[in-house]
């Protein structure tokens, strides 16, 4: 394929790509540098055989580029300080009360939710619900869910304990949920 | 159902939901698994909650697609 071709087909993927670094980095102009890093590494490389999808071999390649900007960064200690914040669980308390410690509000019947899975707008709300996340919630959350990273890599790139990181995945699940179910699941429209 | 009432009040909802966020990310020891699986069989909210986690993590992987 000339390359010019392949050029085109990789722009193509260019608005996916910065979406994910964005939501994982935080930093707008961080963000468009290692999505650019990753397309000169695609234009490149070799690597592409043709069994993935250009997609996936492209996430691919961003994984290690946000890997790599994180562990920059990493070294600031603003991000270790806000870390610690985020680690700090007791403000979800307040969503169980009694004696028991059930539910103040119980998740609610989300009926067929698969269904939204076909909705483009549903992926909108996503992104607008990642991004209320607390930011190392989301780049924590982002690096188990969409870059598929055990926790044992992520404990290691983050230098954070397996208990921090449990601790990080659950707010950010309940937080997601609540978010997904009051502005989603929750709408009568949303559902038909 | 008295007995499994009384079993299924061995963790509260607070730890069962930690429990089940655990549970996506590494597997559960013994102790843990049996306790959630008895709650989840008495709890209907964190049973939900159950639902709604590993539907998260479904819509992520489409939203990788």
């Amino acid at each position: 394929m000339p390359a010019a071709d392949i050029a085109a087909q990789l722009e193509t993927h260019r608005g996916y790509l910065l979406r994910v670094a964005k939501l994982q980095l935080r930093d707008e102009a961080l963000a468009e540098d290692v999505v650019q890093e990753t397309m000169l590494a695609a234009l490149s490389g070799s690597g592409f055989s043709g069994k993935s999808s250009l997609k996936t071999w492209l996430t691919g390649i961003l994984k290690h580029k946000i890997v790599d900007a994180i562990r920059r960064k990493q070294r600031e200690p603003v991000i270790a300080s806000t870390l610690d914040d985020e680690c700090d669980i007791e403000d979800l308390d307040e969503l169980f009360r009694g004696p028991f410690s059930s539910w103040s509000t119980p998740p609610a019947d989300w009926g067929d939710p698969e269904q939204a899975l076909n909705r483009r707008e549903f992926f909108d709300m996503m992104d607008f619900c990642l991004e209320k996340l607390p930011p190392n919630t989301a780049r924590v959350f982002m690096m188990r869910e969409v870059m598929e990273l055990e926790s044992a890599e992520i404990c290691k790139e983050l230098t954070i304990t397996a208990n921090n990181l449990w601790v990080i995945l659950y707010r950010a699940r309940m937080s997601l949920r609540e978010c997904l179910e009051k502005n989603w699941f929750g709408g009568g429209e949303a559902r038909a | 159902m008295l007995l499994k009432k009384i079993l299924g009040h061995l963790i509260n909802c607070k730890h069962a939901t930690r429990l089940v966020s655990r549970d996506q990310d590494e597997s559960l020891g013994r102790v843990d698994r049996l306790l959630l699986k008895l709650h989840l069989a008495w709890c209907a909210a964190c049973l939900r909650f159950d639902t709604h986690t590993r539907f998260l993590r479904e819509a992520m992987q489409k939203y990788r697609e």
